[in-house]
């Protein structure tokens, strides 16, 4: 039986004001099947009685959950693999040597889902900056979803993730394997800080940051949207920091307080000089 | 792709006993702007093909095969100048950690686990250079 296009538009009016996130009339099947998933976790006999219920108010746990089903997305390690190497090469030097021992480089993966972009920073810390003492380098990722965060803080990973942009190298000698699931080394998720924060409608200002990973997640917002998250990003972000985007994303519409540079192979956004200091 | 400093496909070679497999990879790499120069069906059936056809880019080798196994096969590549430059990625549904550790010792680049997406695959290659995001 199909959801009725009340409940529907429901749930569309729910996930844009609580995450900002536009679904058109043409992700009624992204709805339904998301939502079909967690009719069945929750014992829900439809996707309507779903809503139904989360309609019905309550202590508005059903809401969230629809919303988390209906946000979280895909990531991979080392994903699209040139940012990695942009930090690696360029962007993690010049802020060490620009920020004395006492003033640690603070690293902030935005959206971070179940924490694979996160680890893949403190997979990279370790291999090439072995030295760093403990402190000097802070790495958090926050996500809207808390059944999200709670995963990424596990460090716990499927085989399919584990397939996914991992180097098989570093898969020997970070993880362990344990039944169907891979493991990632305490000593690895110690590097990372994990919490639940809502980019569109924050409860707090944005963590300050010298480096903010916010990429594939500006593409689901709309035009005002993305533009008020970019700049409240710019407040958090160092003055000589830098900001990467997914491939497809830009910050045409805030070009008053972002440039972007071009780093190896890779494209990320910094604040403009005339802007820096506000 | 530039390789070598010309511009090109990869040139793979599938080394596999499962045709069905065989038929999935080569599918996938044509997909992701590779050239599938050559299928084999075990480990010597690959060292045999390659010498007829000089060094591929990259070999794609299962693990479990008559013959000559995917292991044995790789031990024979880096045994042998003519191979330096081709790398070797194990594609197995073998997936303990010792396997793993075994097969990059002995000079794998990469190990891709049985089942695999083509985006999975797609990223295996973009590690060694041979395919972009």
């Amino acid at each position: 039986m199909s959801t009725s296009p009340a409940a529907l538009d429901y749930v569309r009016e729910l996930v844009y004001r609580r995450a900002g996130i536009v679904l058109g009339a043409d992700k009624y099947y992204l709805i339904e099947a998301r939502l079909s998933t967690l009719a069945r976790e929750l014992n829900f006999p439809t996707v309507e009685e779903v809503i139904k219920g989360a309609r019905s108010g309550g202590s508005g746990a059903l809401n969230q959950k629809i919303v988390e089903a209906l946000t979280t997305n895909e990531t991979t390690f080392f994903r699209d693999l040139h940012p990695f190497d942009a930090l690696r090469d360029h962007v993690i030097p010049a802020l060490l040597a620009a920020r004395s021992p006492a003033h640690p480089i603070r690293i902030w993966s935005a959206a971070c889902s179940t924490g694979q972009e996160a680890y893949s920073i403190a997979m990279l810390l370790r291999e090439h900056f072995p030295g760093l003492p403990n402190g000097r380098v802070k790495i958090f990722g926050t996500d809207l979803a808390e059944s999200v965060v709670a995963r990424a803080r596990a460090g716990r990973f499927r085989q399919l993730e584990i397939n996914r942009g991992l180097p098989a190298a570093l898969l020997v000698k970070y993880f362990v394997r344990d039944g169907a699931e891979w493991t990632l080394d305490a000593s690895i998720r110690s590097m990372v800080e994990f919490k639940p924060s809502n980019l569109v409608a924050p409860t707090e200002p944005f963590p300050h940051a010298d480096i903010v990973l916010l990429r594939n997640v500006l593409i689901y917002f709309d035009e005002e949207t993305r533009s008020a998250v970019l700049r409240r990003v710019r407040t958090a972000l160092a003055p000589d920091g830098y900001l990467f985007l997914g491939c497809a994303e830009t910050t045409t519409r805030v070009q008053d307080v972002f440039e972007h540079v071009h780093i190896g192979n890779t494209t990320c956004h910094r604040p403009r000089p005339s802007a820096r200091g506000q | 792709m530039l390789i070598d400093g010309v511009e090109r496909k990869p040139r793979v070679i599938v080394i596999d006993d499962s045709r069905a497999m065989r038929s999935i990879l080569r599918k996938n790499l044509m997909e992701v702007g590779c050239e599938v120069i050559a299928e084999a069906v075990h480990g010597a059936d690959g060292l045999a093909r390659l010498r007829e056809l000089g060094a591929a880019d990259l070999a794609l080798v299962d693990w479990n095969m008559p013959e000559m196994n995917g292991f044995e096969f790789l031990c024979a590549v880096r045994g042998d100048h003519a191979f330096n430059s081709m790398r070797v990625v194990m594609v197995t549904s073998e997936t303990e950690l010792d396997q793993m550790t075994r097969a990059l010792s002995a000079g794998a680049n990469e190990y891709l686990m049985k089942p695999f997406t083509q985006d999975a695959l797609r990223e295996k290659l973009a590690i060694l250079g041979l395919a972009t995001h």
